[in-house]
């Protein structure tokens, strides 16, 4: 019985939405989410591993982590054109990590997380250490249970730099339970996925309550792969997509080792078929609230019936306008300064509500925090709550929080000035005309919702809208991203050290030496060779015995 | 004298017979000999490195690829190769397809393939840390995969390319190395029992210019042209817009595809791969330093990776699982999510509590200037007053 039950305790579900979006692009998001009771913290090393993937076992209980998130994306989410993701992710490269609290040393257990993670995920994270890892104050609360949440234990890092290709998806793939031969898996071919117009893929570990109780928690290993499919340069002049046209494969099963295998198709534009038909057509039709909004779905068990395609897709009418969104860029002429500016859009026609910016700014670009100004239509809005940490060279970058109350239906401005710093000679990429990066900035907040939340926590959500716990009815918690930065530093000439060289050796050796040569060597006077008619007369004056010529 | 001649002619079948016997015998010991030095590997790692970076380089990354795909074909699994990439070409933006990476024009071949695993790329490829791979004095924290974990019992596939010139190759632009750090380096390798043979293609310009230093034992090398000469590229693709291969290693992937790991063709063949009629540089090897002849050297001795099997009819017994017992209590306590945004909590939040540092000596020394002029001005009574 002891063995049943801790079979029992391994749990794992799949899920695929396909949501069509206003623009005219397709988003679909993959869940693969596996639960395990079990305590990877005790004494005995956890060794039977079934669907839960060996290697983030080992790496949860050597480090001691408690909640790990970790997101290789490619391209930016356009809030204003295909409304929220599911899941937020910023361009490149993000991880943060809440640690247990019986770390003692945080940064040493930082500093190996992220090389093993960068063997793992076969990405450049061994270039996350001291001058890109902040530790928030007031963002990135946990998402899962936990007694009480002291920051000192929290890391964040981004490289917006990263770049994400098969060789991040081949590992991420080898993690689930089927691999890539069965189930929704099996449609995850890269040509297709990397072929679009924005492509995440994240790893979310973190100890969730089991049911509503929470007397037990068990771990959660989710997996979600986010892709925005543009019809358009995909070659689709037709009205009329399928699973194979996207992805081009095919389903062929279930996932034997998975509980449920359901794909969702958003079809909440389209109440009487008037737009699109499903084939194979289906009865399910479930209804879930998702980012304030009550959405209806088509329903596809795998396990019963697999879906192929859906034709005749119009444009539907207007969209839900997302509430908040914000955007960054950077103003300012020259090498030497500019300003960034943060805009963030409060859509809300009525209702005002609090936002936590966060912003981490590479310490190679000196911000000037007097400089600091937030306005609110035109007006002043100080924000309740700021905490800034300066950069020290080389070590630490800024790290900037505030808690700005955002106005009904305005436009809310942060500026900050900044002057660029000129790196040493050896600190400059291999390209550094390319410029320099800037991580996005993370605005989270309680956006108020115009439908009641479910605030229960059962095992029949769906996936997608169970991600974020949600605490009360009338709000839900959402995270924006903007655009990272790109920034020119002034860059020297390279080729400068060689020129150096080579004048000075010159100069040296032509200016020294000669002097050297004339005060040091001796001349002598030498008769040249006499030519060979002058040889044979001395040769035959000396016979002769007549003096030689000279 | 014909009496010395007829001893003579004896003597000279005498002398005729002796040299058959001595010939046999060599012979006989040559086969001998051919076995005591025939190959005693047990295991097969590779490192390839592409060091070029930039759009107009991807021949470089497909180089590497080609060789990649084709050492992966005949046995060699993810975790024995060292897989290095400068740049990113296949999901490059300027990549008309991407997620592929094509050798051949009409991209007919995709060398990038669908679990493709590159161990470093990006700015990670840099001089030092190939030759800290190679030499495998890496920090600790770097993971298995970025390792070389070779012994002395392991046969060594190296192969290079980007851009060189006579006695150096170019890392990224903006470093280099050169042929005397990189024999060096094997020397490190052999001292420390790191390879058994190794094998090293260059397909750069003037590549043999690299291998003229080397000085360890048990390396063959193989470069794509000599020194004075260039490499060329092979054939663009109108729809991509670069040179997608180089010559050397487009010959060379055409003919390591008809290798299957039973295959027996030696070095001999490897070292005809290429000719100056297709190559337009002459492509030159180096064996002197390898004990073995390089017509008894198989193809697959550094290419795949052939494993000996001794199959054994024995039962082995497994011992009972190991049963945790699960904490039958039930517990009192209920857990809870936290509130992502509190924002009570973040407005009345205490500042962090800062570690106390001794004052810093600027403010230590302004401190004793402040009092000594005050005791200056005002005379030492008043200290007494104080203490």
């Amino acid at each position: 019985t002891l063995v049943a039950r801790s079979l029992l305790a391994n749990d794992f579900q799949e899920e695929l939405v396909i949501r069509p979006l206003h623009s005219g692009d397709i988003y679909a998001s993959f869940q693969f989410r596996t639960l395990w009771e079990t305590d990877f913290m005790r004494e005995n090393k956890v060794s039977h591993y079934r669907l839960f993937p060996k290697s983030l076992g080992q790496v949860i209980s050597k480090f001691s982590v408690r909640e790990l998130h970790i997101s290789f994306t490619q391209g930016y989410w356009r809030t204003m054109q295909w409304g929220q993701p599911f899941l937020p992710s910023p361009p490149g490269a993000e991880l943060w990590v809440w640690f247990q609290d019986s770390v003692t040393d945080v940064d040493a257990a930082w500093k190996e997380l992220t090389n093993v993670l960068s063997g793992i995920f076969c990405a450049s994270l061994n270039f996350i250490d001291s001058t890109n890892t902040v530790q928030p104050s007031a963002s990135f609360k946990p998402l899962g249970i936990v007694n009480e949440t002291d920051h000192r234990f929290l890391r964040y890092a981004t490289l917006p730099r990263e770049i994400v290709c098969t060789e991040n998806l081949t590992p991420w793939k080898k993690l689930l339970p089927c691999g890539s031969k069965a189930g929704l898996a099996v449609l995850l071919k890269s040509e297709k996925l990397f072929h679009s117009s924005f492509f995440s893929q994240t790893v979310h570990i973190r100890p969730v309550c089991q049911d509503r109780e929470c007397k037990t928690t068990s771990w959660e290993l989710r997996q979600t792969l986010n892709v925005v499919f543009d019809l358009h340069t995909s070659g689709q002049g037709k009205r009329e997509w399928s699973l194979f046209k996207m992805f081009s494969r095919t389903l062929t099963e279930a996932c034997p080792l998975a509980s449920s295998s359901k794909i969702y198709i958003d079809v909440t534009d389209n109440p009487q078929e008037e737009y699109f038909e499903l084939s194979p057509a289906t009865p399910l039709l479930s209804q879930a609230v998702v980012l304030g909004d009550r959405r209806t779905f088509s329903v596809y068990d795998l396990t019963q019936q697999l879906f192929k395609s859906v034709s005749d897709l119009l444009p539907a009418g207007s969209m839900l306008r997302p509430l908040l969104h914000a955007e960054r860029y950077v103003a300012g002429y020259g090498l030497q300064t500019g300003e960034i500016h943060t805009v963030m859009y409060n859509n809300h026609p009525f209702r005002s509500f609090p936002v936590l910016l966060l912003d981490s700014v590479p310490w190679y670009l000196r911000l000037y925090i007097h400089t600091l100004t937030v306005t609110s239509k035109g007006k002043d809005n100080t924000p309740s709550y700021i905490h800034y940490q300066p950069s020290k060279d080389r070590m630490r970058p800024h790290l900037l929080e505030m808690l700005v109350q955002l106005p009904p239906h305005s436009v809310t401005e942060v500026t900050v000035q900044f002057e660029r710093a000129l790196l040493k000679w050896t600190e400059y990429t291999p390209d550094p005309n390319h410029g320099f990066y800037v991580g996005s900035s993370v605005i989270s907040a309680l956006v108020p919702s115009s439908v009641a939340m479910d605030t229960n926590i059962t095992q029949e959500q769906p996936l997608f809208s169970s991600f974020f716990p949600c605490k009360e009815e009338s709000s839900y918690f959402v995270r924006v991203y903007t655009e990272p930065l790109l920034v020119n530093l002034p860059t020297p000439d390279f080729s400068m050290p060689y020129n150096v060289i080579c004048l000075t050796c010159t100069v040296v050796a032509v200016g020294y030496g000669s002097l050297y040569n004339l005060l040091t060597r001796s001349f002598q006077i030498e008769e040249p060779n006499p030519r060979l008619a002058k040889k044979i007369a001395n040769f035959i004056r000396r016979i002769r015995g007549v003096p030689l010529l000279s | 004298m014909s009496a010395l001649l007829k001893r003579s002619c004896s003597h000279n079948m005498l002398a005729a017979i002796i040299m058959l016997i001595f010939i046999c015998f060599c012979v006989h010991f040559q086969n001998t000999a051919g076995q005591f030095f025939s190959s005693g590997h047990t295991n097969n790692w590779a490192v390839l490195v592409c060091t070029s970076r930039f759009w107009f380089n991807y021949r470089h990354v497909a180089n590497t690829l080609s060789v990649y795909r084709s050492v992966k074909r005949l046995g060699i699994p993810d975790s024995h190769i060292v897989l290095m990439l400068a740049d990113d070409m296949a999901c490059n933006h300027r990549n008309p397809k991407p997620a592929t990476v094509f050798s051949h024009r009409n991209m007919e071949l995709n060398v990038y393939g669908d679990d493709v695993e590159v161990d470093y790329r990006g700015y990670e490829v840099t001089v030092e840390n190939f030759l800290r791979v190679l030499t495998g004095r890496l920090p600790p924290s770097t993971p298995r995969s970025k390792r070389l974990l070779s012994d002395d019992r392991s046969n060594i596939l190296i192969y290079l390319t980007g851009h060189g010139g006579n006695g150096f190759l170019k890392f990224q632009d903006s470093e280099e190395i050169s042929n005397v750090e990189l024999a060096d380096a094997f020397e490190q390798m052999w001292q420390k029992r790191r390879y058994n043979e190794l094998l090293f293609i260059i397909d750069t310009c003037q590549g043999a210019s690299m291998y003229e230093r080397f000085y360890s034992p048990n390396i063959m090398a193989l470069a794509s042209s000599q020194v004075g000469e260039d490499s060329l590229s092979h054939q663009p693709d109108l729809a991509i817009g670069v040179h997608l291969m180089d010559r050397y290693t487009f010959y060379l992937l055409e003919f390591l595809e008809d290798i299957h790991p039973a295959s027996k063709s030696n070095m001999n063949d490897l070292f005809k791969v290429c000719p100056k009629s297709q190559c337009v540089s002459t492509p030159g090897h180096r064996t002197d330093l390898f004990l073995r002849d390089p017509g008894s050297v198989l193809i697959t001795d550094f290419f795949g990776s052939v494993r000996k099997v001794e199959i054994t009819m024995e039962a082995i017994h497994l011992t009972d699982p190991i049963l945790h017992p699960m904490s039958e209590e039930v517990q009192e306590k209920t857990y809870s999510y936290v509130d992502q945004l509190p924002v009570s909590e973040i407005i009345h939040q205490k500042p962090k509590q800062k570690d106390w540092h001794p004052p810093d000596g600027f403010i230590l020394g302004l401190w004793t200037l402040i009092l000594l002029v005050f005791f200056k001005t005002y005379g030492i009574k008043h200290l007494k007053h104080i203490f």
